[in-house]
């Protein structure tokens, strides 16, 4: 039986890579095939990818489905209810172009597929911070610590620092759980490391490793969220992990727009009337997400800007949470991170006057190591109580994964002047970042050298956000094949370029504006290759739907 | 602070029913008493490392080399690395898209699920698709993504054997669904009864609770006897805290291991929704390197490699010594006053049953403990030796147990039970029936061990069962 099911399985899943059409029911609008215009080629290619697969031969199956006893109109709900547009249908359609290149080179007019949908800087060549990868090999396999030979590969601060948090880890055991808030020694580190950052005191109990930043927003969200009468304040563009978050836990986004036209600030007065409005409908408001620098924004708040906000959320009784991910990776000169924390604190606001939690992770900034699955939230201005029960959640999961704890407390402890290391890290770390801000600055530049298009500069973070005035015809053209304007328009690009972005309705918008996120992290010798290809693909596009 | 904010009133309830005893109250109480100096033997979780288990060799050195790839070029590399870690490494590492460091494909790296799928088909028989195979940041996570998928609501059930591993519980408290148990039979070795799952299944059914099924190949037989619509099974074999190895005429043997296998019944487009779920879900991608970890626990050195003969020596050693301190364990336990034990056929722990004396069940009262709790605090007081007490894990109705790893050093075994054996004694003293404990001192040793073996001689347990062959 199961043989025979593994198979079938397999067929179904090949047959149904494009599930999302299967979903859908796509109105295919006819254009003619003999037509040689750019416009009919495209629409033909965009057609192609959204043809659904044939049904009929598995109806004879289908009826052993039936049976089934977790089917798709009796699955969580809310499961089916979240999106994560960064690895949505263009991914997997870009995967499936891939995979074609593959089998059959030529078979498109690219050689690649490049992804500038996800912030993930390694899968594009960025390398990680020697030093940071010696002491973790180090702690992976300590019994080379006591061979000679090692000291000719490693080096010497990389295994001082090794054996220092080895002795902070009970029996240098790596491999075993630790305090469910992550190992007290490496807690200490990262406390220190934020007060040398902010020049306020933090406190180790104040601070939980999780795997990633993710999981430990969701365990916020969790805490949050009692019903579909809890609301969490959101900012509109934001990084999809909150909607989904709050859809997963039941509870309902309250959108704050960020203005575009003022580099995307955030007016208190919008946090206000969002507010009431929610309130009104029955909402119950918890808590504001603040992303900065912002995801898939790029600005940096000013300080008097975060000052209001803290009052705001101060005021009405709000948990602030910070997402400050993107805090080592700032490229104006007029412009600085500043914590929440730190601002609270200026403010002369402590522990009873405001609930903050802050975000961190190491799959950003300069050291980009998503895959090791490291990050922390420092929560304060809570109850003990609270505290406790924070602490309950985190220990059904026992434990993050120790590498990644480690890494955490070395991106908030890195080299210092005098270190054996801190030279060679120092010149990795300044190459990645300048690199980065003068790739932002040339994307920027070649997005609104576009017709139609405005892009406000990336202050911080790792995405562009460019808007674009998509003409009627194209609107037509998207509703006609039942597709979004944006995503109709990075479909089209993709087909004609291999270049991946992610449509602005996955991130939100002004309804009626459309944009897309495009990374700034390709390598920066394809940048000029990426810059032309878009700004040819656009030139076409626009040409034919002009109008 | 306004009180709008986060308070303890205003918090999701479902957080607030949410109980892990593992690193509950016994956990806390004995960390704090490490603090203060005491010595503290941690048998409260089954983590190996903690208590001496030193890691394999072969799988540390290729992942440190994977952490630094730059050392692949040293000319140095051979010094302090054997060529097939060397290997492996590059292997894996090709099979990345940026090393270590790159978000994998959400579900796992596919070269790594290839590998997985190819264990699972030798260990079974039976093919396995890589496509079904989700790669997680520990089982835990894994667990809590089906029962995510699954819980809609409070009318949702899932079947869960009691004692469980409480990870079930917490999660199907924390996503508001119900938990219905069904009771594994003690005197039968921690035997699932057919008869016992009917009958829970029923009753759930008849307060309007639908039950799922995860693990379909099981519940197939299952099905068969119930003849009813089921939504969740769980099933952990080798079991926890229990230790019973399913017997093959029990239930067809299978074995939870760390990653999900999404067994065939699950219809395709429910499927699709759950790759769809886990593209964000709790992370974007489960860590590499633990990715990395799972390829070498499932194609483990082959004979003839050169780290071969370490790793089986390694392995086969602590394995055997395993199966050693499981024996020391549940006969130490079998010579406790009031205490029986079923022998750990697999797993990691012990799981004895304490006949706690009325005096003390009454004592634990007044005290504002459950009494298996008021037990385990006082072993700890006592002994240093912290464990979980049965209520974390539930239990029948009036009887006690508690939950012990088998992980101490071999060395520290003979003076661990001694010291539960006497702090067993003197509870017992002090709170049995007077009268019978007076005789009992009199006479000295001997013959409290008699009197106690009149007392209970369903304490005569039969020789363990056949050691079935449950570690690798």
């Amino acid at each position: 039986m199961r043989k025979f099911a593994a198979e079938r399985s397999r067929y179904l899943l090949a047959h149904t890579n494009d599930f999302s059409s299967v979903l859908q029911h796509p109105t295919a609008s006819l254009y003619s095939s003999s037509s040689r215009s750019l416009k009919s080629q495209l629409l033909l290619r965009f057609l192609n990818t959204t043809a659904a697969p044939n049904p009929s031969s598995s109806d004879s199956m289908a009826s052993d489905y039936s049976s089934a006893p977790v089917k798709l109109d009796s699955i969580n709900p809310k499961v089916l209810e979240c999106e994560y547009a960064v690895r949505g249908e263009i991914v997997t359609l870009a995967q499936k172009l891939q995979e074609e290149l593959k089998k059959n080179p030529g078979s498109h007019p690219f050689d690649e597929i490049l992804y500038c949908n996800i912030g993930n800087p390694q899968s594009l060549g960025q390398q990680p911070i020697t030093f940071f990868r010696e002491v973790l090999a180090l702690c992976d396999h300590p019994a080379i610590l006591d061979k000679a030979e090692t000291q000719g590969l490693f080096s010497a601060d990389s295994i001082e620092r090794a054996f220092q948090i080895l002795d902070q880890i009970p029996g240098r055991a790596t491999g075993a759980y630790s305090h469910s808030q992550g190992i007290k020694g490496l807690r200490d580190t990262i406390a220190a490391g934020i007060e040398a950052r902010d020049g306020f005191p933090a406190d180790p109990n104040d601070i939980f490793l999780t795997d990633g930043a993710s999981p430990a927003v969701h365990m916020m969200m969790q805490l949050l969220i009692r019903s579909k009468n809890d609301g969490i304040l959101c900012p509109i563009p934001q990084y999809p992990l909150y909607s989904a978050s709050i859809a997963l836990h039941g509870g309902t986004l309250v959108p704050y727009y960020l203005d575009e036209a003022t580099g995307w600030g955030l007016e208190i007065s919008d946090l206000k009337n969002q507010l009431e409005t929610a309130k009104s409908r029955g909402i119950s408001v918890r808590a504001l997400v603040v992303i900065n620098p912002g995801n898939p924004t790029g600005q940096v708040l000013a300080e008097n800007n975060q000052q209001q906000i803290v009052d705001f959320c101060k005021k009405e009784g709000l948990v602030l949470l910070a997402d400050e991910v993107y805090q080592e990776n700032i490229y104006v000169p007029d412009k600085q991170f500043h914590s929440f924390k730190k601002v609270a604190r200026s403010m002369g606001y402590g522990e009873k006057d405001i609930s903050l939690v802050s975000f961190q992770s190491v799959s950003k900034g300069y050291y980009g190591e998503c895959g090791k699955r490291g990050g922390y939230m420092e929560v304060t201005g809570f109850s003990p109580e609270i505290r406790e029960q924070i602490y309950k959640v985190a220990s059904v999961n026992l434990c993050s994964n120790i590498s990644g704890q480690i890494l955490a407390s070395l991106v908030m402890n890195p080299p210092k002047v005098g270190d054996e290391s801190y030279e060679s890290y120092s010149a990795e770390k300044d190459a990645i970042l300048s690199s980065l801000a003068r790739r932002a600055k040339k994307l920027e530049e070649a997005f609104n050298g576009l017709e139609g298009v405005t892009c406000n500069r990336a202050e911080g973070a790792m995405y562009l956000f460019p808007r674009i005035e998509l003409p009627k015809k194209a609107i037509e053209a998207a509703k006609a094949v039942n597709t979004a304007p944006d995503a109709f328009y990075a479909r089209l690009l993709l087909n004609a370029t291999g270049i991946v972005v992610v449509p602005g309705s996955g991130f939100g918008q002004v309804p009626g504006t459309w944009h897309f996120r495009c990374t700034i992290l390709p390598q920066e010798d394809r940048i000029p290759a990426i810059i032309s290809r878009l700004t040819e693909f656009h030139k076409g596009f626009m040409d034919e739907f002009r109008g | 602070m306004s009180s709008k904010s986060l308070d303890y009133e205003n918090l999701n309830e479902n957080v607030k029913k949410c109980q892990y005893a593992v690193r509950g109250e016994l956990y806390l109480r004995a960390s704090e008493l490490q603090k203060e100096g005491k010595k503290i033997i941690f048998t409260n979780v089954g983590n190996p490392h903690a208590l001496g288990q030193k890691p394999l060799t072969f799988p540390r050195q290729v992942v440190a080399l994977c952490q630094a790839p730059f050392l692949l070029d040293d000319p140095n590399v051979g010094l302090v690395f054997p060529a097939d870690a060397i290997a492996r490494a590059k292997h894996y590492l090709s099979m990345t898209s940026g090393g270590l460091g790159a978000y994998s494909d959400s579900r796992g790296l596919p070269g790594i699920r290839k590998e997985v799928a190819e264990f699972i088909e030798r260990r079974d028989g039976y093919p396995s698709d890589p496509e079904l195979i989700f790669l997680t940041g520990g089982a835990s996570i894994g667990v809590m993504q089906i029962l995510n998928t699954i819980i809609r609501g409070a009318h949702d059930g899932i079947l869960v054997p009691v004692p469980q591993y409480p990870l079930y519980s917490a999660t199907i408290s924390l996503l508001g669904g119900s938990f219905v148990p069904y009771y594994l039979e003690e005197t039968a070795n921690w035997g699932l009864d057919i008869g016992n799952l009917r009958q829970s299944v029923t009753q759930a059914r008849s307060q309007g609770i639908t039950i799922s099924v995860l693990n379909v190949a099981l519940a197939y037989l299952v099905y068969l006897c119930i003849c009813d619509k089921v939504r969740a099974m769980v099933i952990i074999n080798p079991g926890n805290p229990t230790g019973q190895c399913l017997s093959e005429a029990n239930l067809k043997k299978d074995t939870i291991t760390p990653y999900i296998e999404i067994l065939f019944n699950a219809h395709p487009f429910m499927l699709l929704q759950w790759r769809r779920y886990t593209r964000f879900s709790i992370s974007l991608s489960p860590n590499v390197s633990g990715q990395i970890f799972m390829g070498l626990m499932v194609s483990p050195p082959k004979p003839g490699d050169i780290s071969y003969e370490r790793y089986v020596r390694e392995s086969k050693g602590i394995l055997e010594s395993l199966r050693r301190r499981a024996r020391i364990m549940t006969d130490g336990f079998n010579s406790c006053r009031n205490v029986v034990c079923n022998f750990t056929e697999g797993a990691m722990y012990s799981f004895p049953q304490i006949r706690l004396p009325p005096k003390a069940i009454e004592a634990a009262k007044s005290a504002g403990k459950v009494a298996d709790v008021f037990y385990c605090l006082k072993l700890l007081e006592a002994t240093g030796i912290s464990t979980v007490p049965g209520s974390g894990f539930g239990q029948k109705e009036g009887v006690f147990h508690l939950r012990t790893t088998i992980l101490p050093a071999e060395e520290d075994m003979p003076a661990i039970m001694a010291s539960f054996n006497k702090f067993n004694d003197e509870f017992m003293e002090q709170y049995e029936t007077r009268g019978l404990f007076k005789d009992v001192k009199r006479n000295g040793e001997t013959s409290t061990c008699c009197l106690h073996k009149l007392a209970s001689p369903e304490k005569q347990l039969a020789s363990p069962p056949s050691l079935i062959p449950t570690f690798m």
